[in-house]
């Protein structure tokens, strides 16, 4: 049981080719008036002594906004995640973060049939801010019943986690995120399986955060839906593109950041063509739920 | 008070007013408090195999120790020591699967156990090896495992939130600051620690039911860890109380009997969620 800190402090310095947690910006900056959450420049990321699976990540994550990440499978989204996690070091270029990352990671990777309810599966968010020996203390409960009440879930607290419905455990997973009073969220193909109800809930949810001043990255493959958000940060083993989704999403960006699996559909618009992608190949999850 | 409530009353108490049962009560309830415990963690994390090659493979350490007249548990430590490296060491092996080279390890233990058990200085007590020796609980060993039991429940209390959070989600521990393999290194320590104790209850062959059949069966009627881990106390308890009694009455091996009334609880507890499954259903149809 490691008391290593996840996501991360505010008080480390900037290091090249280093992940640090540090102010980005200080007083002397005449920089933008919002500081940026998250700036990555020249950043490559890989696994022990392996060669970087992602190359030449370099973008700024400001307080509310709303990033999707494209890229396909294996294009190094996770990689990415696991980054600014701290899970991974960078091997070149530097990382900045000017606020903890929690992740919310797809709600298919833990385990349906564990005896857990919401309140736990919040309130697991408090561990990172607690030495191994104390216990969750009142104010942890607290913290994490807020976190639920936010999500829209304070009345299913005490409900079994695999019970709940996709887009509710969904929710539950951004409830851990707050309680650990994170400023930037990572979430990985939250859309994923939701009907239209609850995939409208939870883009207004993570819109409201956003309005909080927190920064949001959102792993996903839909294309329509990044549209609508603030900027879009393309990937397939490097960065391929970066910036609002109306200039940066041409087809060229998309055909280097998807390869083949992608299509143009005519629109109403000649000028403005439609493009989709071949639905995803879903890898295999070994936590799925036995039985 | 009735004459036929006294009777039973009577036939209730009296085995127990030896200090041989006495110190077989305790032991089967330190047995229920350690095995419901941490058998919730064990079921929960699929190690109930690790917990039966674990016992099996301390095999030799118990013989060895029984040879030389040193303490059980001193041999069965050893015994567990070896055991784990042997598992590891044959896990490294290129080209076999992991649960194979487990097996492996264990059988080549147990085997070398059985040649020694077998040897011409057989001591007196390989049985209890094997079969456990719950009457035969001196107050020593009370003491010793009561302190084994102890650090087990606290390390659990301790690492709660972090056993759950690594059993939940796995590869989204590392991200709440929690090491996969350290939660991985604690429960197979508390493992040991709880099949050294149990060990000397219910013997090598026996051990594991204590360890998975009450969390097992709890696991089956309840949604929450809490009453889980609550539940599965109680009813090793009931089977270890119920064991010495059918022991005492019936004159059967008490290690066995015990084991039998933990699987008999098993039974019953998949017989109630079968049940309680069929009348959901049977609701939900007419509904």
């Amino acid at each position: 049981m490691t008391a290593d800190r996840a996501g991360g402090g505010e008080d480390a310095r900037v290091a090249a080719g280093r992940r640090t947690c540090a102010r980005v910006g200080g007083s002397d900056s005449t920089g933008p008036a919002r500081q940026a959450l998250l700036t990555a420049e020249k950043l490559a990321v890989g696994y022990e002594k392996a060669a970087p699976v992602l190359n030449d990540v370099t973008f700024a994550l400001e307080p509310g906004e709303r990033i999707a990440v494209l890229g396909p499978n294996g294009g190094g989204k996770t990689t990415l995640f696991r980054a600014l996690l701290g899970e991974l070091r960078p091997a070149h270029g530097t990382l900045a973060l000017a606020g903890r990352c929690a992740s919310v990671p797809q709600t298919e990777r833990s385990r349906l049939d564990f005896p857990v309810s919401a309140l736990d599966v919040a309130l697991m968010g408090t561990i990172p801010g607690r030495p191994w020996w104390r216990r969750p203390s009142r104010a942890d409960r607290v913290a994490a019943r807020a976190a639920l009440a936010r999500v829209g879930l304070a009345d299913r607290a005490e409900r079994t986690y695999g019970e709940l419905s996709g887009g509710q455990r969904q929710r539950v997973l951004i409830a851990r995120a707050l309680v650990q009073e994170a400023r930037v969220l990572l979430l990985d193909e939250p859309f994923s399986g939701l009907d239209a109800t609850s995939a409208a809930r939870l883009e207004a949810l993570l819109a409201e955060l956003a309005g909080e001043g927190r920064g949001v990255l959102i792993a996903t493959h839909d294309l329509e839906q990044a549209r609508r958000w603030d900027r879009v940060l393309c990937v397939n083993g490097r960065q391929i593109a970066f910036g609002e989704p109306a200039t940066a999403l041409t087809h060229d960006v998309l055909a280097a950041t998807y390869g083949g699996a992608i299509v143009t559909l005519p629109g109403e618009d000649p000028g403005a063509p439609h493009h989709a992608i071949m639905p995803p190949h879903h890898h295999h999850h070994d936590h799925a739920p036995p039985r | 008070m009735t004459p036929a409530l006294a009777t039973v009353l009577d036939a209730l108490a009296h085995p127990f007013s030896q200090g041989l049962m006495q110190r077989a009560l305790l032991e089967v309830l330190l047995l229920a408090a350690v095995g419901g415990t941490l058998g919730c963690w064990i079921v929960l994390g699929g190690l109930s195999y690790g917990a039966e090659s674990l016992a099996h493979g301390m095999f030799p350490g118990l013989v060895l120790a029984a040879l030389a007249g040193v303490p059980l548990l001193l041999g069965g430590a050893a015994g567990i020591l070896v055991a784990a490296l042997a598992v590891a060491l044959a896990g490294r092996v290129r080209g076999i699967g992991r649960d194979d080279a487990v097996a492996v390890a264990v059988t080549t233990l147990f085997g070398l156990g059985a040649l020694l058990a077998l040897s011409p200085a057989t001591p007196v007590g390989i049985q209890g090896l094997l079969f456990g020796d719950v009457l035969g609980t001196t107050s020593a060993d009370l003491l010793a495992g009561a302190a084994l039991v102890a650090v087990v429940l606290l390390a659990m209390w301790l690492a709660h939130q972090r056993l759950l959070a690594a059993g939940f989600d796995r590869s989204g521990a590392r991200a709440l600051g929690i090491s996969p393999f350290a939660v991985d290194a604690l429960l197979l320590t508390l493992l040991a620690l709880a099949v050294l104790v149990a060990v000397q209850g219910l013997g090598n062959l026996l051990v594991v039911a204590v360890l998975v059949a009450p969390a097992a069966a709890a696991r089956l009627v309840t949604r929450r860890l809490a009453p889980m881990m609550a539940l599965a106390v109680a009813l090793g308890a009931v089977a270890g109380i119920g064991g010495l009694y059918l022991s005492y009455y019936a004159r059967i091996a008490a290690g066995a009997s015990i084991a039998g009334l933990l699987v008999a609880g098993y039974l019953l507890a998949r017989l109630a969620a079968v049940t309680s499954q069929v009348r959901k259903g049977s609701a939900t149809a007419a509904g």
